[in-house]
């Protein structure tokens, strides 16, 4: 298998001497699924932690009735961007990481089919969220009386709230254009994965001998192409109606009142199973490792997975049950919303299940695992009660959505993700994060969380209303918001931890084995961090649990350190960062009202990705 | 269809795993699973927009030029065959039409007839969207505007004697534009990406009854777009 090196992009002949490709210009060119990974792990951590600071800030404003630290408007930027920021720049690009890092390694293949495209939905992402954060600090330049022109409108951007009758700030449009860059980069790595998922496996990777990580990552895939063009033409007329005086949501001239809520949520709750789906996916691969048992009802999990995903579809408005869509739309929503709870509910019984009866190790990864069924198993329920809509009414904008959405995706998908984390870090890094410190981290998040939104379900039905910057001494909600802006340092002071565990093990953690846990999947058959290849031999899979001994097969021989053959790795390209660098300038046209730079960002993309097409690249 | 025929229609590149289908059509496949969800959601809310409003909907026949467009739709129909000329002269390895002499050889046929269906496409699309932005420029100088009509021209009077219903032609224009807009704007992504394939490959004589990835590809995403117009124009146009 030999190729001539193109003189556009060299390739390298990975060979055992040829070392890693070192020095910035590697990493900005990289097209490895592995780096990307990285890429993508650090840039959505400090989005996570900027999305943790703004929440901090919100709790402190929180803690005694009456408080005044921060401004109402800045309060309004402030649950919007935490909102925002944790749902697209950081669950679901930390969902992404791991998509990246390990999907290719556990189907057996080299890299993923469109290795550039990949690059080009990080920089996407990286630029979408830098353009959407940028708001923080442009405020002077667009003569604005603060600092800060942040998004205010919450992360659900309800029209005509939206519309420049209402909001005439610049603070929409940095909302309105942020998400449509960022929709790009989750559609073009959604399509980059589904390929791969389908056709990249090794022989004999049948489709039901597929992880079950990887096969929940090709269900959100398929949720996220066909969730995210709906909020696109969401946005898209809310972005014409801002800049080009269309009508699509303003009432007055016979729109639609409830339009953007129907286009929105029926983008919004696919988006909901987007989150958790991936981090049901390594909850399902972590258990099996640790209690050294095969998943209870693999082919169940799957099944349940998939119909999640199609089920996810029927269900949307329950959000809106407030609205009055007549007891027929509600009834049938409230149908469907409960029955998505079953194929839930078998999955939680399928883990509790692959636990009964296995040889258990306590790792900080099983204790995140844990976790995330425990209180999954609390978002899920409050989850229910809103599915019926008279209780719904009730619960509607106040703390007790904010308490189940906390409880599904703090409880559910951050811890599935820590979990991820402490499993799969030694594979990305070479070295196995500490225990000790892992189990600090796994308590103090876990009492945090409990303390932080707990309370909030009981401040809910006493009737505060979230989005609100403060409140009465009278309302009676003063000792319930301290306990919960405790419990919110705590999570800060647990995030510390961990931070402390990354960087304390960098250099002087442990060296990890191939396999230090003993896991049945393809990625532990290769060294830790894997080589450029991946995999010296691409193996040949005879059943679901490839490296374990069972009754039918013997496990399957590691490949040779050392590669019999050359390997083909494609070199590194440009192009997919200059294709991304025209988004931003493209999107900075309608913001500054500039028709130049409208022309500039189309050049710099269209020049990108004529490159892009023109450059030998072979896989 | 025998099982022979499908062993010659099946591209002589079989895949080396997954599915029977190579990287980028699988790709194109999903990529137009998202644009069938993103037409969906247009085409939806102008459903919701148009019988959900308050007032009357202007019949169209009195703003658009519906046999003007009724031509355009016409040709984007025969580009569509001209793309499955292109292709299927590749793929059977037959000139479909053009023989250059008699007793040509294979090979020249093949390459003629190649760049001739694909050059028509080409041509047939780029029309396709000059008629539009015609269509474009005589509807804004009659006045019918993103935000509606406008004030003192000819579609005005018409408002204003009642022909047309005043409550509603704001959104009349904002859905108009964005949706012939956006399909607008695939058939130009899509004379584009043609014309790279034209230029860099098939005048190249890159493509061979062995590896003709490109030309299917365009033609599913080329299909697809002509789709969508027939729904477009019927729901915008003739309805």
């Amino acid at each position: 298998m030999s190729h001539v090196a193109a003189s556009a992009a060299p390739a390298a002949f990975a060979f055992p001497a040829t070392p890693r490709p070192r020095g910035l210009k590697s990493w900005v060119t990289t097209t490895d699924h592995k780096r990307i990974g990285l890429l993508y792990f650090w840039t959505a951590f400090c989005f996570f932690l900027l999305g943790g600071l703004e929440a901090l800030v919100i709790r402190l404003q929180l803690a005694q009735p009456d408080g005044h630290l921060v401004s109402a408007a800045t309060y309004n930027q402030l649950f919007t961007m935490h909102g925002t920021t944790m749902i697209f720049l950081a669950l679901m690009p930390l969902s992404a990481s791991f998509f990246n890092y390990i999907v290719p390694l556990q189907i057996g293949a080299r890299d993923v089919a469109f290795p550039r495209l990949n690059a080009f939905s990080y920089w996407v992402f990286l630029l979408g969220g830098l353009f959407l954060n940028a708001s923080w600090l442009v405020g002077p330049l667009f003569h604005a009386g603060s600092l800060s022109v942040a998004p205010d409108a919450g992360w659900f951007g309800y029209a005509n709230l939206t519309e420049r009758q209402f909001s005439p700030g610049p603070n929409i449009d940095f909302w309105v254009l942020g998400l449509q860059i960022l929709g790009i980069s989750s559609l073009a790595a959604g399509f980059n994965f589904i390929v791969t998922i389908l056709n990249m496996r090794a022989p004999g990777m049948k489709m039901m001998r597929l992880p079950t990580f990887s096969w929940m990552t090709l269900v959100t895939q398929f949720l996220v192409i066909t969730a995210f063009p709906v909020i696109t033409v969401a946005l898209v007329f809310l972005m014409f109606d801002r800049f080009f005086g269309a009508h699509f949501y303003v009432v007055q001239a016979g729109a639609t009142p409830i339009l953007w809520q129907h286009l929105f949520w029926l983008f919004g709750h696919p988006e909901v199973y987007i989150l958790i789906l991936p981090a049901m996916g390594i909850v399902s691969e972590v258990l099996p490792t640790f209690a050294r048992k095969p998943l209870f009802g693999y082919t169940v999990v799957v099944y349940s997975g998939v119909l999640i995903g199609f089920m996810g579809w029927g269900v949307w408005s329950h959000h809106m049950f407030a609205v009055g869509l007549g007891p027929i739309g509600d009834s049938v929503f409230a149908a469907t919303t409960m029955l998505i709870a079953v194929p839930t509910g078998v999955k939680i019984f399928n883990w509790i299940a692959t636990l009964w009866g296995g040889a258990i190790r306590g790792t900080t990864a099983l204790h995140f695992a844990v976790g995330f069924i425990a209180m999954f198993i609390i978002g899920g329920l409050s989850g229910v009660s809103h599915a019926s809509p008279p209780a719904d009414l009730q619960q509607t904008d106040t703390y007790y959505v904010v308490a189940h959405i906390h409880y599904v995706l703090f409880g559910g998908t951050v811890q599935g993700l820590f979990a991820g984390i402490y499993y799969w870090w030694p594979k990305m890094t070479g070295r196995l994060l500490d225990e000790r410190l892992g189990k600090l981290h796994f308590w103090l998040t876990f009492i945090g969380m409990n303390l932080t939104f707990f309370p909030m379900h009981l401040i809910g039905l006493l009737g505060m209303p979230r989005r609100i910057y403060t409140y009465g001494p009278e309302l009676g909600v003063g000792a319930l918001n301290l306990t919960s802006t405790i419990g919110a340092l705590l999570i800060g002071v647990s995030v510390l931890v961990f931070i402390g565990n990354l960087l304390r093990t960098r250099k002087r953690g442990a060296i990890a084995p191939n396999d230090p846990w003993g896991g049945a999947t393809l990625e532990w058959s290769i060294p830790s961090p894997p080589p450029v290849y991946n995999f010296s031999v691409i193996p040949t899979v005879e059943n679901r649990l490839p490296r374990w001994k069972t009754e039918l097969h013997e496990p399957i021989t590691d490949p040779p350190a050392v590669p019999p053959a050359p390997i083909h790795v494609p070199g590194g390209s440009w192009w997919p960062l200059v294709a991304a660098l025209g988004l931003p300038v493209l999107a900075l046209a309608p913001l500054t009202h500039t028709l130049w730079l409208a022309f500039l960002g189309a050049a710099i993309l269209l020049f990108g990705v004529y490159r892009w097409a023109f450059e030998p690249f072979e896989m | 269809m025998t099982h022979a025929t499908v062993d010659v229609m099946r591209p002589p590149y079989p895949t080396e795993r997954g599915l029977d289908v190579y990287n980028t059509k699988l790709g194109m496949w999903v990529f137009l699973a998202s644009e069938v969800m993103f037409f969906t959601a247009l085409i939806g809310s102008y459903i919701i927009l148009r019988f959900g409003a308050p007032g009357e909907w202007a019949r169209p026949g009195i703003v658009l030029n519906i046999p003007v467009t009724a031509i355009n739709t016409f040709l984007l129909i025969c580009s569509s065959v001209t793309m499955v000329k292109a292709y299927a002269t590749v793929a059977d390895g037959e000139g479909h039409f053009f023989r250059l002499r008699p007793g040509a050889r294979l090979s020249e046929r093949l390459d003629f007839g190649l760049k001739f269906w694909m050059l028509a496409t080409i041509i047939i699309g780029a029309t396709f969207v000059s008629i539009q932005v015609y269509e474009y420029l005589h509807l804004v100088h009659r006045g019918l505007l993103p935000s509606g009509v406008r004030e003192g021209s000819e579609l005005a009077e018409l408002v204003a004697n009642g022909t047309l219903p005043a409550a509603t032609m704001g959104l009349f224009g904002s859905s108009f534009y964005t949706m012939t807009g956006f399909h607008g704007f695939h058939v130009t992504c899509g004379v584009i990406s043609m014309a790279y394939l034209y230029f860099t490959k098939t005048l190249r004589g890159k493509y061979s009854q062995q590896d003709y990835r490109g030309i299917e590809t365009i033609g599913l995403y080329w299909h697809f777009v002509d789709l969508v117009w027939i729904i477009l124009f019927t729901i915008v146009y003739l309805i």
